[in-house]
């Protein structure tokens, strides 16, 4: 059953050249219809709330949050947390994109309810790779609810 | 010393336990697997105090129908416990139906995949999936903390 709407994907990241770098591997994958871009926790939180007040239809929410862990205002951390303790938009998969490697950190997040941890690489080939890799996963083989 | 346990498939169908290592084996991580075949042999593995020694996997595979105890139930065990709440859980199921998607999310399934019914699909997606979860994706310590 394939649909012309292949769906939304929101990027939460306050570092504007990731960001940049991010954003061009999305487009490239044609993955999703619409690609939305965050700076902050609090903005990423007010875009999710209001398309839930706008429509009460699950198919509307984004299909994956990419989301980083260290940001101004509302951090990744709270974002997460917000979410997955919300049974309207619990199910949305949360992948946090970070560059910490404490264990305690990540452990924090899988409690939390994070859908999987990925450390960005610092390496630039290496970073687009995994993004790459990254986006096909969530985009070829994961199912979320219609 | 035993090496430690990177997957825990847990998988009832004998033909899909083979794909799923010859699958596997592409990146070589077939050697790290451990198979279960149904819920109740995947909770005695899991909930053994030799885990806590040993260490627990990475990652889970987990089918859904299962004889004994199914999958649902399991995942459901492993995602209200904290001893095994942050081990990511891997849905690979043949069903598409939207009550089992929902119901798997609901309990705090990380990924839900349906098994493609064709041949060489399944084995590039259970070949991604193992380089994903074991490579991409970063896990805690499979040992459990003391403090």
């Amino acid at each position: 059953m394939e649909s012309s709407d292949k769906g939304e994907v929101l990027l939460v990241e306050d570092n504007s050249s990731e960001t940049e770098l991010i954003l061009r591997i999305l487009k490239k994958s044609k993955a999703y219809n619409r690609i939305f871009t965050f700076k902050d926790g609090i903005s990423a939180l007010q875009y999710i709330y209001s398309r839930l007040e706008e429509e009460n239809n699950l198919s509307s929410l984004p299909r994956v949050i990419f989301l980083d862990l260290k940001m101004p205002r509302i951090d990744g951390f709270d974002v997460l947390r917000k979410i997955k303790s919300d049974n309207r938009i619990k199910h949305i998969p949360v992948v946090i994109l970070t560059s910490s490697h404490d264990e305690s950190v990540l452990r924090e997040c899988y409690l939390a309810g994070a859908n999987s941890c990925v450390i960005k690489p610092v390496e630039y080939n290496l970073f687009v790779e995994y993004i790459n890799k990254v986006v096909q996963y969530w985009t070829n083989w994961n199912k979320s609810p219609n | 010393m035993q090496k430690p346990v990177e997957i825990l498939l847990v998988e009832d169908n004998p033909n899909d336990v083979e794909l799923t290592l010859r699958a596997l084996n592409k990146h070589k991580l077939a050697n790290k697997v451990f198979v279960v075949k149904d819920g109740a042999e995947a909770l005695d593995y899991l909930f053994s105090p030799e885990r806590v020694s040993d260490g627990y996997p990475r990652v889970i595979l987990l089918d859904l129908k299962l004889p004994k105890v199914d999958g649902l139930e399991v995942l459901s065990k492993v995602k209200s416990d904290n001893r095994t709440k942050h081990i990511p859980v891997i849905v690979l199921t043949s069903s598409q139906e939207e009550k089992d998607i929902v119901e798997s999310y609901k309990f705090g399934v990380n990924s839900y995949i349906v098994k493609p019914v064709d041949f060489e699909k399944f084995v590039e997606c259970v070949a991604d999936l193992g380089f994903y979860w074991l490579i991409l994706n970063k896990s805690t310590s499979n040992y459990e903390r003391k403090d």
